[in-house]
């Protein structure tokens, strides 16, 4: 009866109050079961993303409340882990620190390199192009190798970077690179940079390829004077969707250095000078057993990651304005 | 100047405004620069597996090999086929991993993305929402809950463990269901209307159509799994992988140097080779990765 209702005279749906609500709901009962097949189809892939990656983030977010040491059940401590975090864990502080640091020198360099590189290979010849794009993209995906760089910056003679200095004249004993606090945060973030042209590099050389080529002709007539004008006003505006996908993963991957820290200066490093929220969330998690308390730093750690997003992507807006 | 037309020029539209050849040479010489950066670390690692032993300990270090020998992987083969587990079951294992992972992800993912992409209905929009903003969680955020859960299933110390979570990992549904917009809507009315099913349009018209884009799926899946080391979950000797024998061996000391290096040729060509093979199609999907604003 109410559906007739609807469709013959959907003019007075508006004056027809409650009857409205519940079709709604039939509506949406029959879109529902129309669509059984998509459901269907989306359902391995949904059940193992949300039982492996929504479940727990939830369940991160929940434990951060308590504390919980896997042995006994929970105990509810309200904010005590977050205050004991912000206020009471130097540690905290160091690597809160170092992440920032982190974040704010390979997150923008990075971005930045992605695009200048994909931007010059763009203007090579076909062959030349696939070759460049292979030596910037391969340091990612041989990705685990990046042990090559504990030869490099080795504490003796042998290392290859002691040996070159000490060759040249410049050093006379080996310096021990990945034990002096000086220079681990450093050491760090250039392989950091090695490894970061990954996907939204690629990414960027797609879109430089998609852009309309007809519209920097269109430009030159309108008055853009030289490539500095065409590249801001033409080149970026037209591969915005890109530019907002590569600054997802770029601050995604540089709140998240982790594993170079540990394996080039281990773990925990000298005097936590390449300690990052990562890392202390390894240390309370995995060797702590401290779940709740580790789950507070993941949940702080998202937050940030979140909200850096949306201030880029808010940014990004304005490119070409 | 026929070089430099040759390797810049060739691709540049001719009514483009010029830029001037000095700046050229800047920015090319950067690019250089920077590549050589890049790359030296690579080609280093590659001299570094076939030095013999005396040329890797001369002092100061050479970067290339002069004579080279195969001597690190025949005593990769001794060392780790006199340990307790031989070698080939960390390859088989890390086989076993990367193969299921990369397949049942292509697959689910795919299965996924279609019904995202090609239509609208209830939930759809937020399912993607969710898939978007958690691209920007990093998984170590995930990691405690994802041990409990683990736990909970009984998975622990299984390849499950490694394999199951990595089949629903968000940027290869975020890809692939930008890929699959691409497809005409028209392609798959007229298959319907020659009664084709919604399971016959997805095997038979958007999968075939989509090839590219499993291409890309598998060189981001691939490299990550072919170098994950187990992780927290797996503990047996038996099960380990490619990656985890290889830090054992690093951690070996500095006689295995060579031996180290051959290993480390092995984890990186597989990725590097697969990635050359795919790159054209690889960036065909990439030009359509674009965040819906």
């Amino acid at each position: 009866m109410v559906q007739i209702h609807n469709t013959t005279e959907p003019a007075l749906q508006g004056l027809a109050g409650g009857p409205i609500k519940e079709s709604r709901l039939a509506q949406l009962w029959k879109d529902i079961k129309k669509s059984k097949h998509y459901y269907f189809m989306m359902s391995p892939y949904m059940i193992i993303f949300f039982l492996f990656t929504v479940i727990p983030v939830v369940v991160s977010f929940g434990l951060s409340f308590f504390y919980f040491n896997m042995l006994e059940t929970p105990r509810f401590i309200g904010w005590e882990n977050y205050s004991r975090l912000l206020l009471g864990d130097d540690v905290f502080m160091i690597a809160l620190k170092n992440t920032f640091l982190f974040a704010v020198i390979t997150g923008p360099l990075s971005y930045i390199a992605c695009f200048l590189f994909a931007w010059l290979i763009n203007e090579l010849s076909p062959f030349v192009r696939s070759l460049m794009t292979l030596v910037f993209y391969a340091p990612s995906i041989s990705g685990n190798v990046f042990f090559i760089w504990l030869i490099v910056f080795s504490g003796d003679s042998y290392g290859y970077l002691n040996g070159f200095l000490m060759k040249i004249g410049v050093l006379l004993e080996p310096v021990i690179w990945l034990q002096n606090e000086k220079y681990i945060l450093p050491i760090i973030i250039i392989v950091q940079l090695w490894l970061s042209l990954g996907t939204s590099f690629l990414a960027f050389i797609a879109g430089l390829q998609t852009v309309d080529q007809t519209l920097f002709e269109a430009g030159a007539m309108d008055g853009i004077r030289n490539r500095w004008q065409e590249l801001w006003f033409i080149t970026l505006p037209s591969m915005r969707p890109q530019l907002m996908f590569g600054a997802v993963m770029q601050i995604t991957a540089s709140f998240a250095v982790a594993e170079v820290s540990i394996a080039l200066a281990g773990f925990p490093s000298v005097n936590y000078a390449g300690h990052t929220v990562v890392t202390h969330l390894m240390d309370y998690g995995t060797l702590r057993f401290e779940m709740g308390y580790a789950s507070a730093i993941a949940t702080i750690l998202f937050a940030i990651m979140l909200g850096t997003n949306m201030m880029t992507q808010k940014l990004l807006r304005k490119v070409g304005e | 100047m026929t070089l430099y037309s040759r390797v810049i020029g060739a691709f540049r539209p001719q009514k483009r405004l010029n830029r001037s050849f000095a700046v050229s040479f800047m920015l090319f010489g950067l690019l250089l620069g920077f590549g050589a950066f890049m790359v030296l670390p690579l080609i280093y690692t590659v001299n570094n597996a076939f030095k013999p032993l005396d040329e890797l300990f001369i002092f100061p270090p050479r970067f290339l090999v002069r004579n080279p020998t195969l001597e690190n992987f025949t005593d990769l083969m001794v060392i780790m086929g006199n340990s307790w587990v031989p070698f080939t079951r960390y390859i088989a294992n890390t086989l076993l991993i990367t193969l299921v992972g990369t397949a049942g992800h292509i697959l689910l993912a795919s299965a996924a993305a279609y019904p995202l992409a090609k239509f609208k209905f209830p939930g759809s929009s937020i399912l993607f929402k969710i898939v978007v903003l958690s691209l920007m969680f990093s998984p170590h955020v995930t990691a405690i809950p994802n041990y409990l859960v683990m736990s909970q299933l009984g998975w622990i110390n299984t390849q499950a463990a490694i394999i199951v979570p990595s089949l629903a990992f968000s940027l290869g549904l975020f890809l692939m269901k930008q890929f699959m917009e691409q497809i005409p809507d028209a392609l798959i009315e007229a298959a319907k209307i020659d009664g084709a099913n919604e399971y016959r349009v997805f095997w038979q018209i958007v999968m075939p159509n989509v090839k590219p884009a499993w291409l890309t799926l598998m060189i981001l899946q691939f490299p990550a799994l072919w170098g994950t080391d187990g992780g927290s979950f797996i503990y047996s000797e038996n099960l380990k992988t490619l990656h985890y024998a290889l830090s054992q061996v690093i951690q070996g000391g500095i006689a295995r140097a060579g031996v180290g290096a051959a290993v480390a040729l092995l984890l990186m060509t597989v990725p590097i080779l697969l990635f050359i093979i795919s790159q054209s199609s690889v960036i065909q999907t990439m030009a359509t990765s674009g965040m819906k604003e």
